[in-house]
């Protein structure tokens, strides 16, 4: 698949991983040398690449990762109210993915577990200074919270999936994955 | 001096607020506490997150944990598939993997190696050097970097490219693969794709060797600020092989003092927890390590390519090994405890990776032979191997009804914790007291942090919890959850 044809003006995309691993940020990526195309057509906002630590107004929103505390949600909403377009990326981020595993878990117990008795662990104690934001008692998936344009799901999804994504909607028309860019691994 | 770790009266002071630290992986914060007149009275980098992976690997079937614990990080995900498996391996009972396994999860791990340093030189570290850590920050970022170097860019991508594709055709996808299992790995590398990668090996040891050219030059070039920044000494931590050489899979653990005396060595690494514990610290759910018989206060290290470089004797590949040496001669073969000389060690250790890489490609081995053993069943299992960012640690028990009853993870950047909290302090020290905190300096904190690659992804595994009350409100502003959590 080629890149489209380079517009006049440049698209705003930011990027952030919430409660997730960097996967999927690592398979986007992997488009490898097409990423130099990319940045021809598409200008980074805030994202782990850039030094932007506030999200502006943009174009597409891309956010890995579900919701484990208050500053995910903070940030989640930061998105929402800047981005024309938000995408909810790879497992964490439309199910909760491996972090919702503690949904079913006691966070009191397992804080204990960690904490207090985790065999290589001394000055036990239970970090709570204001500064570490609150976590939910539950992973939550992103639109639980705000509306979400598209979903693209994968653990990661690959990084075809993520081409197929931005360069159709640089180019103004809906994604098409097809069966073979659907995974859920 | 002040220690800078708790203020002895926060009352009334400024808060200054690196959020988030930017260009490392995961979820960390600065914050800096200063007077009326600028003085630095508290530096902290807390890590905010926690996922709770300790806890809910418990109760789960063995064999799922070696693909459940990638998920810890996308940015080295064969670094903890491989150290989960590795403990899986002595539960199953493989003392000793066939020559198949031990070749296949090297490679692996090799590729690993070779793409994440990439990443963190190319992508996420050379803008600051190559810029000047307060540069415009619109532009310090890879995106100035393809502008102003678009060759030197180019090289990153295809370095860590090369590495991607290794673990592809070894774990079956780049990332979050299912390659090892307990006992050994589940396929061979066919000879189509070890030709495959032998096709592009010249040229990525041309490229490895410029990259470690590239930062002794900068190094050397600005030999005072390198030298000096952030410098805090601690003691050294990580693997060694045979006859005290560099080892990244499988090793004993050596330890030096700030000096370089050994402290300890040939540690057997199922015997961890007779050398190391972790303290735990109210504002930062990521623990601190200390090497236990020197206490918390004395006993903190730094792990990772510093540390591995410094703390070896040899480096078993010739290129690399030249680099060592010339690495040793810079510093009169004395210990540096110079954060910024981690990006010289990291880059003589991508080109080691790709010459291990080059040698194991021609490993017959690779491509035929059993690919499991198994043994007499054990209950528990310690897996270290040395991920890119340093000694990396899991243990675990297994029940007889093969279900997880216990799980420590030790990761690369959890070792870290103290010595990326002094390292911000010192530069704290040195540039922040006394002047406004502008962007450009607070730039200079993040610079000390990058130095290590930390992987905050990684360091959140853990559980924490606040004594607060929030509402999760929908789109609409409808209150879907009230959130309550009290102090235990």
């Amino acid at each position: 698949m080629t890149a489209p044809a380079k517009s006049a003006k440049k698209l705003k995309v930011a990027t952030a991983s919430l409660a997730g691993c960097f996967g999927c940020h690592m398979s986007l990526l992997d488009i490898d040398e097409r990423l130099f195309d990319l940045l021809e057509l598409v200008e980074l906002d805030r994202s782990p690449l850039t030094d932007l630590k506030h999200c502006g107004p943009c174009d597409l929103g891309l956010l890995e990762g579900g919701l484990c505390n208050a500053e995910n949600v903070h940030v989640l909403r930061e998105f929402r109210r800047q981005c024309k377009t938000l995408v909810a990326v790879g497992a964490c981020a439309i199910t909760g993915g491996l972090p919702a595993q503690r949904n079913s878990l006691d966070v009191r117990e397992c804080l204990q577990t960690v904490y207090l008795t985790g065999p290589s662990t001394t000055h036990a104690r239970i970090p709570n200074d204001p500064e570490l934001p609150l976590p939910l008692d539950r992973v939550h998936p992103l639109h639980d919270v705000v509306r979400i344009d598209y979903f693209l799901p994968g653990c990661p999804p690959s990084a075809d999936a993520f081409w197929e994504l931005i360069t159709a909607l640089i180019a103004g028309r809906t994604p098409a994955l097809g069966h073979d860019r659907l995974r859920y691994d | 001096m002040t220690t800078l770790e708790t203020a002895a009266k926060p009352e009334g002071l400024r808060r200054i607020a690196i959020d988030p630290v930017s260009r490392v992986e995961g979820h960390g914060k600065v914050t800096i506490l200063l007077d009326d007149q600028r003085k630095v009275h508290q530096v902290r980098l807390h890590i905010v997150e926690f996922r709770g992976f300790e806890r809910f690997i418990q109760g789960r079937p063995y064999w799922e944990v070696p693909v459940m614990v990638q998920r810890l990080c996308g940015i080295c995900p064969v670094s903890h598939h491989l150290a989960a498996a590795k403990a899986l391996d002595l539960v199953v009972g493989a003392k000793t993997l066939t020559p198949t396994a031990d070749r296949v999860r090297r490679l692996m791990h090799y590729g690993q190696i070779l793409q994440s340093h990439a990443l963190h030189f190319f992508h996420l570290a050379s803008p600051d050097l190559l810029f000047g850590f307060g540069s415009a920050p619109a532009k310090r970022n890879v995106v100035g970097v393809a502008a102003a170097q678009p060759e030197l860019a180019r090289q990153g991508v295809l370095l860590r490219k090369f590495g991607q594709e290794v673990i592809r055709v070894t774990a079956g996808k780049r990332v979050h693969g299912t390659g090892a299992v307990p006992g050994g790995v589940n396929k061979h590398v066919t000879r189509a794709e070890r030709d495959e990668l032998k096709a592009a090996l010249s040229q990525v040891l041309e490229w490895a060797r410029a990259g470690v050219q590239l930062i002794s030059r900068l190094h050397l070039a600005n030999r005072h600020l390198y030298d000096t920044f952030g410098t805090a000494k601690s003691n050294l931590l990580s693997l060694v092989g045979a006859r005290g050489a560099l080892e990244l899979y499988d090793g004993t653990l050596r330890a030096r003092d700030p000096d370089g005396k050994i402290l300890f060595d040939g540690l057997d690494c199922q015997q961890y927890r007779s050398r190391i514990a972790e303290e735990v610290k109210s504002w930062s759910y990521m623990k601190f390590p200390y090497l236990s018989a020197l206490g918390p206060e004395a006993g903190w290290y730094k792990v990772g390519p510093l540390a591995r470089v410094q703390n070896c004797d040899v480096i078993t590949t010739p290129l690399a090994e030249a680099e060592r040496a010339a690495f040793r001669d810079a510093f009169d073969g004395a210990i540096t405890h110079a954060p910024l000389a981690y990006h010289w060690a990291r880059l003589i250790e991508l080109l080691h990776a790709a010459e291990l890489i080059a040698r194991l490609l021609d490993d017959d081995a690779l491509s035929e032979g059993p690919l499991t053993a198994t043994g007499p069943r054990r209950a528990e299992g310690v897996g270290v191997i040395e991920a890119p960012r340093g000694t990396l640690i899991h243990h675990y028990k297994v029940a007889p009804d093969d279900l997880v009853t216990m799980c420590n993870l030790i990761v690369s950047t959890t070792h870290n914790n103290t010595a990326m909290n002094e390292v911000i302090r010192e530069v704290a020290r040195a540039e922040l007291d006394g002047r406004e905190p502008t962007e450009a300096l607070l730039n200079h904190v993040e610079v000390a942090i990058r130095a290590f690659d930390p992987c905050l992804s990684c360091a959140t595994h853990a559980l924490g919890q606040m004594p607060l009350l929030v509402d999760l409100v929908d789109a609409q502003g409808l209150l879907v959850k009230q959130l309550r959590r009290d102090s235990p």
